[in-house]
């Protein structure tokens, strides 16, 4: 019962969040500055037909009853019509999401347990020669954006040595088992971005750990190293990891738009930067909705994840 | 400003940015960019945008020395023009961004209660978008222009520099000498920016480094991604992505680029990371 009651507590939070970065988004793009209708067509449209694309939006209301109108929508399952594909919202963000859903998935799983072996290892042979060599090239890779890392893989994979497809365009009828090949470039890329974060906050939080007064006692009782570290302190570094992943999830985000870009894949971080490129604001919208709600529930699957593991961290 | 202070400022900022084969090689990294940042237009030799009908998509050579892109144009001499602004968005944004965030922390940190409690839930819903979302939906309907850019990135980097400096702050605003000022009946503002802020420079000026290496990853990105300066400027993350058509005939095009900003980002890191344990020797508070 007590576990029901924390996860419908944190599920309100949740929906708390996204009421406010619900009201964030509709004001950043259609209160802030200007008339969306003039963004739209340019400042050489006619005033007729301004008014035209304003009756289309709705623009002619009042905000407030606008963005209820939005919200309204929104939870009824109706997300408007894209301005730039002229269909229906829904179909377009749901198709893509699932296909970026696939790329941060397989990214993650791959990322994880090496950055944290990895992360782990370093740790453990401090200054040794494996920390060093993971220190400076975890250093390099935090300072490349995930353009130039996807770039220079095309350049090298793709073109040099002709292992793998240099774009990702897939057709939408497309299975995933057929398109494996032209997901390992984008896939990558993230890990390579996300393993260079992850790695170095896991030797962090490891060596914390190995600073510990109890890990001390246990190697003073007379335990064996190697049951020090599985028993000890591995257990208790790993807490950390979980709020690691957490912090990761928000530039794994950033990353996938970036590498969707890189690799004309067709995921949702591609379809926000085409209706920002292109002023498609019901998309822009609900892109940017879907894209917080995913990162408001991996926070929350985080949190989850913290209580399971801490039993000091009570439901 | 006396002589001894200049003096122990110069051996400090010495120790910092030469102390160590590392901080040596960000120093120089950093003086090169900001060397180009200056005389790079000057030095070009030719125009960033300037065309050349004949010598299209050519390989690295004597009179291209980093080959030119499908107009003809000279990309070592874009590179060159187009540090300036890289470094300038970069530093603007960090600035804007980071001040923001002291203002926020500081205020939120020294009045507490309900002023406290509004600017954090502020900072929260700012926190819930990824950084690169929210920069993109800022620039949704400005436009792509440098200027709204770094307003942008400053927005974005406001509420995490505002939590940091809020934990610092939190823990100065209950020490004596602020009490002191509290009972001789100073005005908040005047304890705020002239008591509890010198005290609190060391993990400011830790941050500005953290922020000015992003501030040049997200500048470049949202470059790449188009919503940056738009063609034809010699932005770095831009001409990346105008070089990915050419990718297979015009490699070259798109390693000096990325060599610019790599290099950038390497050299801030580096000298950021010499700067904290400088920093962190002397303690809280201390900073020259």
């Amino acid at each position: 019962m007590r576990v029901v009651a924390f996860l419908g507590r944190r599920l309100v939070l949740v929906a708390l969040v996204m009421a406010i970065v619900s009201v964030l988004i509709f004001g950043v793009v259609q209160i802030l500055p200007g008339d969306v209708a003039v963004m739209i067509l340019g400042t050489s449209a006619t005033p007729a037909d301004l008014a035209t694309l304003r009756v289309k939006l709705g623009l002619n209301r009042p905000a407030p009853l606008r963005y209820l109108d939005w919200v309204g929508g929104t939870l009824g399952g109706d997300w408007g019509i894209s301005l730039l594909y002229q269909m229906p919202v829904r179909p377009l963000v749901l198709e893509r999401l699932e296909r970026s859903a696939v790329l941060a998935g397989l990214a993650l799983v791959v990322a994880v347990p090496l950055a944290v072996g990895l992360g782990v290892i370093s740790a453990l042979r401090r200054n040794g020669l494996v920390d060093q060599t993971v220190g400076l090239v975890t250093l390099v890779a935090v300072s490349l954006p995930e353009f130039i890392i996807g770039t220079a893989l095309i350049l090298v994979l793709a073109f040099r040595f002709a292992l793998l497809p240099p774009a990702s365009l897939i057709d939408p009828g497309t299975s995933l088992w057929r398109a494996a090949p032209r997901l390992v470039l984008p896939t990558l890329t993230l890990v390579l971005a996300l393993l260079a974060h992850m790695t170095r906050m896991t030797r962090a939080s490891m060596l914390e750990v190995l600073e510990q007064p109890y890990v001390r006692a246990a190697r003073l009782r007379g335990l064996r190293p190697r049951r020090v570290i599985w028993r000890h302190a591995l257990r208790n570094a790993l807490l950390p990891t979980v709020g690691i992943i957490a912090i990761n999830v928000g530039y794994l985000i950033g990353g996938i738009v970036v590498v969707e870009t890189v690799f004309a894949y067709p995921g949702l971080g591609r379809l926000m930067v085409d209706a920002v490129n292109h002023r498609d604001v019901p998309v822009i919208q609900m892109a940017a909705l879907v894209i917080a709600l995913a990162y408001a529930l991996a926070n929350l699957a985080a949190d989850l994840a913290y209580a399971y593991l801490d039993p000091k961290i009570r439901y | 400003m006396d002589r001894t202070t200049v003096q122990r400022g110069v051996r400090f900022a010495r120790r910092v940015l030469l102390g160590s084969p590392t901080a040596a090689v960000g120093t120089t990294l950093l003086a090169v960019h900001l060397g180009l940042a200056l005389f790079g237009p000057g030095l070009a030799p030719h125009h960033f945008a300037q065309f050349d009908i004949l010598h299209t998509l050519e390989a690295p050579s004597r009179a291209f020395w980093s080959g030119t892109d499908q107009f003809g144009r000279d990309q070592l001499s874009r590179v060159m023009w187009g540090a300036r602004g890289t470094l300038l968005l970069a530093t603007g944004s960090t600035l804007l961004g980071v001040g923001l965030g002291v203002i926020v922390g500081m205020t939120g940190a020294f009045y507490r209660g309900l002023v406290d409690e509004v600017l954090m839930r502020i900072v929260d819903a700012l926190m819930a978008l990824p950084a690169l979302l929210l920069a993109m939906l800022l620039l949704t309907t400005v436009g792509a222009n440098p200027v709204y850019v770094a307003l942008g990135i400053g927005i974005v980097f406001m509420p995490r520099s505002a939590r940091v400096v809020r934990g610092v702050a939190l823990a100065l605003a209950t020490s004596e000498f602020i009490d002191a000022a509290r009972a001789r009946g100073e005005r908040g503002f005047y304890i705020i920016f002239a008591e509890m802020l010198p005290s609190a420079l060391a993990p400011i000026i830790v941050e500005v480094t953290i922020r000015f290496a992003y501030a040049i990853l997200l500048a470049t990105s949202l470059g790449f991604l188009g919503l940056g300066a738009p063609p034809p400027a010699p932005e770095w993350g831009l001409m990346i992505n105008e070089a990915l058509p050419f990718l297979a005939q015009a490699p070259w095009l798109a390693v000096l680029p990325a060599v610019a900003i790599s290099t950038v980002v390497v050299g801030a890191n580096l000298v950021g990371d010499a700067l904290r344990e400088a920093l962190a020797l002397r303690g809280l508070g201390e900073a020259a």
